[in-house]
């Protein structure tokens, strides 16, 4: 038999070609493409008075401006509210191009297309746009104090109320031995990949058929918002998402202004157009995420078990709320975590602020959740005199409690009710991985030497593969390729290796005859997108579905020839072949030729086919009613409900006595996704998380002053951590299979920063003594903290 | 290559060419670009090599390095006119003609030192430049040399382990980090040749 190749560390074929520089990215493409450059708001909040294009007219190289009187009255439409829900009262999305109003710096005013990106800002700096600038609100406090309002016609500020309850937790509170209360910040921050935005179209005028390529975690539904707002049929569009520079969230947010209007201007024009942003207009234009401001009761017992648990935020959505109230339900959802809760009360206001809106980042919502609960089990051991690890230990869902439905309603309308883990198993292994019990010691010797040691952990459940559907679709071609699609699009994840892995367990074929394409609506036209550690579980096992397809039908063809049941063969060595006895075969490929009743002899698979055809029934059709020509199959993979991947993370923080500076000694990090397929890849998804955790737990803020300028729009002064600021992680996997998908696995991407803030929090918190309840935190806030408390004591 | 489309009246400030001769990965090109044209704008655009890429025109995250005669600088802050004469050498520059990758570009897949592939060309021309001065760091130094180059997938770890693979495959080898791998006609050293 070949060696299964599922849970095999396979090197990944997408590589070489992207080692080389032979990538091929969104910039990469349309050499000959003019190119757009966009006028932004540089005010948070402005009526714009007038827009004098004249000086711009002037520049050498411009080819037109557009502006939203220009445009035909589709476009003059908001863009969708893209995941609508009853509890939004006010929604409100942007327009391609302002009308009338700004509402956040970095808004889209006017586009400008020209021979190329130089001749396009010189146009952009000549344009005259006059503004009545109006009160920005800035920030979740101020917006739900609603001095001022964003939209005139939501003087709440408030977009959506919503509450959830599992029991009765202010009853449970109020008869609890012991209660607290506490507020909790955490501040903005965005995905950030290394590849900005990016579009290009090409308009064929010939085919009256449009092409774009996209950088986005969602092609087919870029495909489908453009056909609609450029009223064209389905059949006219195709997306393609080539390769990504990185996603994290921010490329799942569909359609940009830019994704409408360039393909537009490319029609209008007759000529390839491509929108390529610079890293100041991603910082303003492209969305960020976490900001919310979080208050806490909980009441609890001596052991320290939750008795009930009363949660209220506010979560800052930004200046329009394109895709509804996803982060702030799952927030409310996930802040469970792997604990028992039986009276809890969750209520969120989403609300408007004059900044860039917010949708998911990287953990989405989840590493907000994390903190509340995380924080608040560490402040109930802390009261209690405890420790943090038996508290959470108290309240655990045991195993054999699991399937555990809550209650409660998740992201995507099903049931939030987790599906399988070993939460007391993921406890004992972190423990030992970062030698917990030995920690006092460790503390002990530090402090002989007048360093400062200090200690964290947090715990997460993470509902992964959300629905409704991936598809696959798997052919064997006649020369014995593996062609396998699938309409989801890939930012790095390895896909084109995870994919082919399962393909080729399935089919008994080497994994380099395997060819993986994802994100091309030519190839797959149906598919939701990347984005909630989806893609693994969700096209990985559509994929494996649509393989056993293929293989069922090889079997049928081969068992037809060799005469020989089905039962007694197998796929294996890119062959079919009697079990046992390996020489009565026939290759693959010649079964797909087989397949196939057209049988010109183009080459020696096809002159082998003829070898093994039947005799034909002269009354029956050659392609019988419920079948098809070709060694081809697609299939769907839908299921009811999350599945809930786990982990914990323990962490060592050394903080400088003199200077605060705040070290990452060590970072240890227990992980449950289930099956896994290719370890090494699902290693370096945990290893980014965990950066990009530790980046949001120490460097990483989105600075706003008051009057809605952000004022670090650049690497230079948004800190995104460098090799020197990542610590070395240890990593232990535990595989709890899922029930719920045939390969049993759980989604692993944004795993990894989920638990950050939450860990790192309460190292420095055990390090230091000064209670962590804002994340993130900078060495001059600790210090100032620490002094604060040492002149308050003295 | 600018496009000749448009009927606007054309200045003569953007319209100023200026000649430029530069050696890229051994090859002489010669090419008439205007004063203000990026380096990484002339390699990406002009001579279309997009191994090189922009990750932010403020000379922060390293993915357009390039090495000018050997030594690694960011492609974003630089003039493409202010080479004239020098030799450069990007990532297209590295493979062997049959594809072989280069040391470091080896390492990099043996340790999963890359994801989306975006910050890699830049990773990998900064680590040839880094091990040219330093072909025999220890762990710190690694750290420390490979700090001027951002990346958001990996979390660093292979990037680092594959820096010190690369390292290793240097020493006592008559290879120059900086040059063009070369594949001894005999050799069956397991190297990949894919595609």
């Amino acid at each position: 038999m070949t060696t299964k190749l599922v849970g095999a560390p396979v090197a990944r074929s997408e590589d070489p070609r992207l080692l080389r520089g032979e990538g091929r990215y969104v910039d990469d493409l349309g050499q000959d493409a003019y190119e757009v450059a966009v006028v932004r708001s540089p005010h948070a909040h402005a009526r714009i008075e007038r827009i004098d294009l004249d000086a711009a007219l002037e520049v050498d190289g411009l080819i037109s401006i557009y502006i939203f009187e220009d445009l035909p009255q589709r476009l003059q439409e908001p863009l969708p509210l893209l995941i609508p829900h009853p509890a939004i009262s006010h929604g409100r999305t942007q327009y391609v191009l302002a009308n009338g109003e700004v509402n956040h710096v970095g808004e889209a005013i006017a586009l400008v297309v020209a021979e190329d990106r130089y001749a396009a800002e010189d146009a952009v700096e000549r344009i005259l746009v006059e503004y009545e600038p109006l009160p920005a609100v800035v920030g979740p406090e101020l917006a739900r104090d609603a001095e001022h309002a964003v939209h005139d016609d939501i003087p709440s500020n408030v977009a959506a109320h919503l509450e959830q309850t599992i029991g009765d937790a202010p009853s449970a509170i109020a008869d609890a031995p012991h209660r607290l209360s506490f507020r909790l910040d955490i501040e903005r921050s965005a995905s950030t990949p290394m590849e900005t935005r990016g579009t290009y179209a090409r308009w064929d005028a010939d085919d009256q058929r449009l092409r774009l390529y996209s950088s986005t975690q969602a092609p087919t539904s870029v495909r489908a918002a453009v056909a609609a707002y450029l009223e064209l049929d389905l059949a006219q569009v195709e997306c393609i998402a080539p390769d990504i520079g990185g996603g994290f969230g921010v490329k799942i947010m569909h359609p940009w202004p830019e994704e409408i209007l360039v393909p537009w201007v490319a029609k209008v024009l007759g000529h390839d157009v491509k929108f390529t942003e610079d890293r100041r207009e991603h910082f303003v234009s492209a969305n960020h995420e976490r900001s919310q401001v979080q208050w806490i009761e909980v009441g609890f017992d001596d052991d320290g078990r939750i008795l009930g648990l009363d949660v209220e935020f506010v979560h800052d959505h930004g200046a329009y709320i394109p895709y509804g109230l996803i982060v702030p339900i799952i927030t409310s959802t996930q802040l469970i975590g792997p604990y028992k809760l039986e009276n809890y009360r969750v209520t969120f206001d989403s609300v408007y602020t004059n900044t860039t809106p917010v949708t998911p980042y990287r953990g989405a919502g989840r590493p907000q959740g994390c903190f509340a609960m995380e924080r608040t089990i560490d402040r109930v051991a802390a009261h209690l005199g405890k420790d943090r690890t038996e508290v959470r230990a108290v309240n655990f869902l045991q195993p054999e409690e699991l399937p555990y439905d809550f209650g409660l309603m998740f992201q995507d309308g099903r049931a939030y009710r987790y599906d399988s883990g070993d939460f007391p198993g993921s406890l004992a292994a972190l423990k030992e991985l970062v030698d917990w019990d030995g920690f006092a010691q460790r503390r002990a010797a530090a402090q002989a030497e007048g360093r400062l040691l200090g200690i964290g952990m947090a715990a997460y459940v993470e509902g992964t593969g959300v629905g409704p559907y991936e598809g696959g679709h798997v052919l064997v071609e006649p020369n014995g390729t593996v062609q396998v699609s699938t309409g989801l699009s890939t930012q790095g994840q390895g896909h084109q290796t995870s994919f082919a892995q399962i393909a080729a367990d399935e089919l008994g074929v080497d994994v380099a005859d395997v060819k993986v394409v994802t994100g091309d609506t030519r190839r797959f036209p149906y598919a939701v997108g990347t984005f909630a550690s989806r893609a693994a579980v969700m096209s990985g096992n559509a994929i494996h579905l649509a393989a056993r397809k293929v293989r069922e039908k090889a079997l049928r063809i081969a068992s037809e020839a060799l005469e020989v049941d089905a039962q007694d063969l197998e796929l294996a060595e890119g062959q079919v072949r009697v079990k046992g006895s390996p020489d009565t075969a026939i290759d693959l490929n010649v079964v797909a030729t087989m397949s196939n009743p057209l049988r010109y002899a183009f080459d020696e698979a096809a002159r082998i086919a003829t070898q093994f055809a039947q005799p034909g029934d002269p009354d029956a059709p050659p392609v019988a009613d419920d079948d098809a020509p070709g060694l081809e199959a697609t299939d769907y993979y839908s299921p009811t409900q999350s599945t809930f991947a786990n982990g914990m993370h323990a962490v060592e923080v050394e903080v400088d006595p003199d200077t605060s500076d705040i070290t990452v000694q060590r970072y240890a990090v227990v992980h449950d996704c289930g099956t896994l397929l290719n370890p090494t890849i699902v290693k370096g998804q945990v290893l980014g998380g965990v950066a990009q955790g530790v980046g949001g737990a120490l460097y990483e803020r989105m600075a706003y002053d008051e009057h809605g300028q952000l004022q670090n729009a650049s690497f230079m002064d948004f800190l995104m951590p460098y090799a020197t600021e990542v610590p070395s992680v240890d990593i232990d996997h535990l595989e709890t299979p899922s029930p719920l998908n045939p390969l049993g696995i759980k989604g692993a991407g944004e795993a990894g920063v989920i638990p950050g803030s939450a860990a790192i929090a309460a190292a420095i918190e055990d390090a230091t003594g000064i209670t962590i309840d804002a994340m993130p935190i900078t060495p001059s806030q600790l210090h100032d903290r620490r002094l604060a408390a040492a002149s308050s004591t003295s | 290559m600018t496009a000749t489309h448009g009927t606007t009246t054309r200045t003569a400030a953007a319209h100023e060419r200026v000649e430029v001769t530069l050696t890229v990965n051994g090859t002489p090109r010669t090419a008439s670009v205007a004063p203000r044209r990026l380096l990484s704008d002339f390699l990406r655009h002009d001579l279309e090599m997009t191994g090189t890429h922009v990750g932010c025109e403020h000379g922060v995250c390293g993915a357009c390095t390039v090495l000018l005669d050997g030594a690694p600088i960011r492609s974003c802050l630089t003039f493409a006119i202010s080479v004239d004469g020098r030799e450069l050498t990007t990532v297209e520059g590295l493979a062997a003609d049959d594809g072989t990758l280069h040391p470091v570009q080896q390492a990099f897949r043996d340790h999963h030192g890359l994801q989306c592939g975006f910050c890699t060309p830049g990773f990998v021309m900064s680590a040839c430049g880094f091990l040219a001065e330093n072909p025999d760091p220890d762990e710190d130094q690694i750290r420390e040399g490979m700090a001027g180059n951002l990346c958001r997938c990996t979390g660093y770890a292979g990037i680092l382990d594959a820096v010190k693979q690369a390292a290793g495959a240097f020493a006592g080898s008559a290879t120059h980090p900086c040059e063009q791998h070369r594949v001894d006609a005999d050799a069956t050293d397991g190297h990949d040749r894919e595609a």
